[in-house]
């Protein structure tokens, strides 16, 4: 995978140490894995450097009223004053920065593209968590119900999961969010463009993270700890969710952290097609496809580009680190 | 037709307006002057020879004569093709005047305008050497009545003519007779029945439907491969998809045509090239003219707008085009006309005017029909300080209304027009500081008006209080503008263009221009309609379109005429 060879190898290397540094102050103490793969991915600097990013998206998305008041403008209200009226760029160089305009303004109607991109991430952040939350519940619930029932309902599920991996999902995704009506499921406007999208992005992904499961839990049944469960009488509800389920964390984790990225991407694609929220609501996708006009005025596009690219390039290494961390054996 | 009396220059114009008193000379060959070409002759000449390159973002719809519909394929099938008659090659309003081409004059209607007759000039020939008569102007009109192999074409003549009853074509009915609609009496003459009297049939007669056809060459839907040239030129190389070149017509005798230069010994077409190449190689000088007639995209402005040397090499004319939005009285509460008035003085006109591409993309406009048009007054009902609306007559109007606090409609647009969403969004901003929400309703650009906001029951169903629309003139007369999009008996089941005007003293008085010869008065009850659809706020006008044109380098004869809209094809000419 993309992390450094080296790191995961100094790691370890490092490990032996810091518990001979350790055991003069305590005695010798048992680790739980969690613990070690918190150690581990500690000292991934990359993604520690990957999670720092997200907390601060995070806080951005939350925090996107106050910090529009603070350094920016509403996200909806024109400033037309500020630009040309020929040429319908923002006055001034760099497309119109100022310390009032920290990344300048639209062409057009001069909205502050600080404040767009800052209410940007909510809305793409939003619904890749939830979306990706949908297709982690459907995801785990089928791979673990093929995995351990086998025979008929695996043969079932699994067929499935072949139907939605071949579905040519993009085309389907703009079907969908095209003839839906502006008002459906009692909900309107802009909550039912997100649960949509949350809807069409999580639905279609589940299979992805169900193969994982199923083939894991697959794996797990024949363990001897199953098998000692199933002797002491355990029955199938216990064995999944006290057996099995603990064990499947790991790989869950990491392939959400994994599938957010991509969801980002899928939701901006989405709105940059027209189908995803919409207008004026300010999302990358859609910034960026106002922006394709006008590419003669590169920071249009820039600041909505670089915020997707930071977002998904940050999920991405703290996916492979957390990976790195839970799974050390995997892909070295 | 007296089209002299449209030519009243409007106020508000800066484009045409302002430039037509500069006219008395023209440019002087090399030196670049922005709008050099609008209302006047750009670097005139009648040198003949060199290539004129065009270069065009899509490809011709068909560039079979009776297949075709594009304002710029109108404009251009002139080089290889003549009608019974033609617009003048000529600049500004002038270029309005509708000359005789193939024929020898003007249609001679009957009494009761439901019989013209045109006589043919002599010795006109095809490329092959054979003479042009009537019987290949008869044939070509009953060819194109045939929809299903010529589907792109304008209908009037299969809906104006009185075809006999099961008529389908000269396909399909091969050997029937039509006489009852064409009639050839002699090889020079032709005359045409219409079904009810028609004024302005004339103006038909210049579309590329009347350029003839041989009967014997015909090869249905394959003839656009091979045009059989009748005009100054005729195709060389012919690639559908690619590009075709035309070379002079050594059967066309200029003799018999007084109206076209025909400058150029080669013409080359590009067809298909991406629009932000066509604008580069514009400036570059690569290319001289893009035919498409859109302008220059949004991409290049930046780029040409602020460089005095590439802005003197442009012409912004003002267009017979208005963007405007329809208030829908279908939909509560805008079946009270106070709410449709308080959107109307609400509006911020100037954001608008912003969204509609700003001082290049048009003028601010109060009235529905264009200023360059036979009936254009300045309405100023909804006037406001900077054109940025009247919150405090919006209210009023609002609480008159019996809706103090707003109310929510819905605003629909074309997904695809980029301009017509900063429309819409604008309007949402502006309606909002009056209490009115719109929720912003795009839909795709092919259906817009036959399943989507042109559909009244659709329309009803999903409560589009507002829909962002537009229109321009198929021909520069203004019946031809205004019928279309005001008369309420034409409104169908779908496929509208008129989206919310249903006033039945509009109709009757289109009755009244219908039957009247006195041009001056068609053109005050036109009038009189515009206002009462804007009193009425059916209607919101934004913007009377303009397009930014650039001329490549080394044009001769260059300008732009009323009538096309666009650079005349037929005037051009290159240095060598």
């Amino acid at each position: 995978m993309t992390a450094p060879l080296d790191v995961p190898e100094s790691a370890s290397q490092a490990a032996p140490e810091a518990v001979v540094a350790g055991s003069d102050a305590k005695a010798i103490e048992g680790r739980s894995l969690g613990q070690i793969a918190w150690r581990r991915l500690r000292r991934d600097r990359v993604a520690m450097a990957g999670a720092i990013v997200i907390i601060f998206l995070m806080l951005v998305a939350i925090f996107a009223p106050l910090l529009v008041s603070w350094f920016g403008h509403d996200p909806l209200e024109y400033h037309e004053e500020l630009t040309d009226i020929g040429t319908q760029a923002p006055i001034g160089p760099w497309g119109g920065i100022t310390s009032e305009f920290l990344f300048g303004v639209e062409p057009v109607n001069g909205r502050d593209i600080f404040s767009r991109v800052v209410y940007g991430a909510r809305i793409s952040l939003l619904i890749a968590f939830l979306a990706t939350l949908l297709s982690v519940v459907i995801g785990t619930t089928l791979g673990v119900i093929a995995g351990y029932f086998g025979g008929w309902v695996d043969t079932l599920i699994g067929r499935a999961m072949d139907v939605f991996l071949a579905f040519p999902l993009l085309v389907f995704a703009l079907a969908l969010a095209g003839v839906v009506p502006d008002q459906a499921f009692g909900l309107s406007g802009d909550t039912l463009r997100v649960t949509l999208l949350i809807f069409i992005i999580g639905f279609f992904n589940w299979p992805y993270l169900g193969r994982i499961i199923r083939g894991q839990t697959l794996s797990l049944r024949e363990r001897e700890f199953v098998d000692a469960a199933k002797s002491l009488g355990a029955r199938g509800p216990y064995i999944i969710f006290r057996e099995l389920l603990p064990n499947l964390i790991a790989p869950i984790l990491i392939y959400a952290t994994l599938l957010i990225p991509s969801n980002i991407l899928f939701e901006a694609a989405l709105s940059f097609l027209g189908v995803g929220v919409r207008p004026p609501t300010p999302t990358w996708g859609g910034m960026l496809s106002d922006a394709a006009r006008f590419y003669t005025i590169p920071h249009f596009m820039i600041f909505p580009g670089l915020a997707i690219f930071i977002t998904v390039l940050a999920f991405n290494l703290f996916g492979d680190g957390l990976r790195d961390a839970l799974d050390p054996r995997g892909n070295r | 037709m007296a089209l002299a009396a449209c030519a009243g220059s409007p106020t508000q114009t800066p484009g045409q307006g302002q430039s037509a008193p500069a006219a008395t000379g023209a440019t002087a060959g090399g030196t670049e002057v922005a709008d050099a070409a609008v209302g006047k002759i750009y670097n005139p000449s009648d040198k003949k020879g060199g290539t004129l390159k065009m270069a065009n973002t899509a490809d011709w719809d068909s560039l079979d004569p009776g297949n075709t519909y594009y304002g710029y394929s109108l404009n251009f099938a002139r080089l290889y093709g003549r009608a019974l008659l033609m617009f003048k090659a000529a600049p500004g309003t002038d270029g309005n005047t509708l000359v005789p081409d193939l024929a020898e004059s003007v249609g001679k209607a009957s009494d009761d305008a439901k019989t013209w007759t045109y006589k043919l000039r002599k010795g006109v020939k095809f490329e092959d050497g054979t003479e042009v008569t009537s019987k290949d102007v008869a044939y070509a009109v009953a060819r194109q009545f045939d929809k299903e192999i010529h589907p792109n074409g304008p209908t009037y003549l299969n809906a104006l003519l009185d075809w006999p009853k099961g008529y389908k074509g000269a396909y399909k009915s091969k050997d029937a007779d039509f006489s009852s609609a064409v009639e050839t009496p002699d090889d020079q003459t032709i005359i045409f029945h219409l079904k009810e009297p028609f004024g302005l049939f004339d103006y038909i007669m210049q579309m590329p439907m009347t350029m003839p056809v041989p009967k014997d060459k015909d090869t249905g839907t394959k003839y656009q491969e091979h045009v059989i040239s009748t005009g100054p030129y005729k195709f060389e190389k012919n690639e559908i998809g690619k590009g075709f070149t035309l070379v002079r017509n050594d059967q066309w005798d200029p003799a018999t045509d007084p109206n076209r230069p025909a400058l150029p010994d080669r013409i080359e077409v590009q067809t298909g090239v991406n629009a932000d190449d066509v604008d580069n190689r514009l400036i570059s000088g690569d290319v001289h003219i893009a035919v498409d007639g859109l302008g220059i995209g949004n991409a290049a402005l930046p780029k040409v707008l602020p460089d005095p040397a590439l802005k003197a090499r442009t012409d912004n004319p003002v267009q017979q085009r208005t963007w405007y939005t329809s208030i829908i009285p279908d939909v509560a509460p805008l079946d009270n006309v106070e709410c449709r008035r308080a959107i109307a003085f609400a509006a911020d006109r100037n954001s608008l005017y912003r969204a509609y591409g700003g001082e290049t993309g048009g003028v601010i406009t109060t009235s529905l029909i264009p200023p360059s048009m036979a009936g254009y007054k300045p309405i100023d009902l909804y006037k406001s300080e900077g054109d940025k609306g009247d919150v405090e007559k919006a209210k009023a109007a609002l609480a008159k209304c019996g809706q103090p606090n707003g109310f929510e409609t819905n605003i629909a647009y074309r997904t695809e027009r980029t301009k017509e969403k900063a429309a819409a969004e604008s309007l949402q901003q502006s309606l909002a500081r009056v209490g009115i929400k719109l929720t912003l309703k795009p839909y795709p650009q092919d259906d817009y008006f036959a399943l989507y906001a042109g559909k009244p029951s659709y329309v009803k169903e999903n409560k589009i209080g507002l829909a962002i629309n537009g229109w321009g003139s198929d021909y520069p007369d203004t019946y031809g503008f205004m019928q279309a999009i005001t008369d309420s008996r034409d409104i169908r089941d779908a496929g509208n263009y008129n989206l919310s005007v249903k006033i039945p003293e509009v109709d009757k008085m289109i009755d009244q221009i219908k039957a009247e010869p006195d041009a001056a008065k068609r053109a005050d009850m036109w009038s009189q309609i515009d206002h009462m659809v804007i009193d009425q706020a059916v209607v919101m006008p934004s913007v009377a379109s303009k397009a930014l044109y650039m001329r490549g380098k080394g044009l001769t004869n260059l300008f732009i005429s009323d009538s096309q809209q666009m650079y005349d094809y037929v005037g051009v000419g290159v240095q060598q």
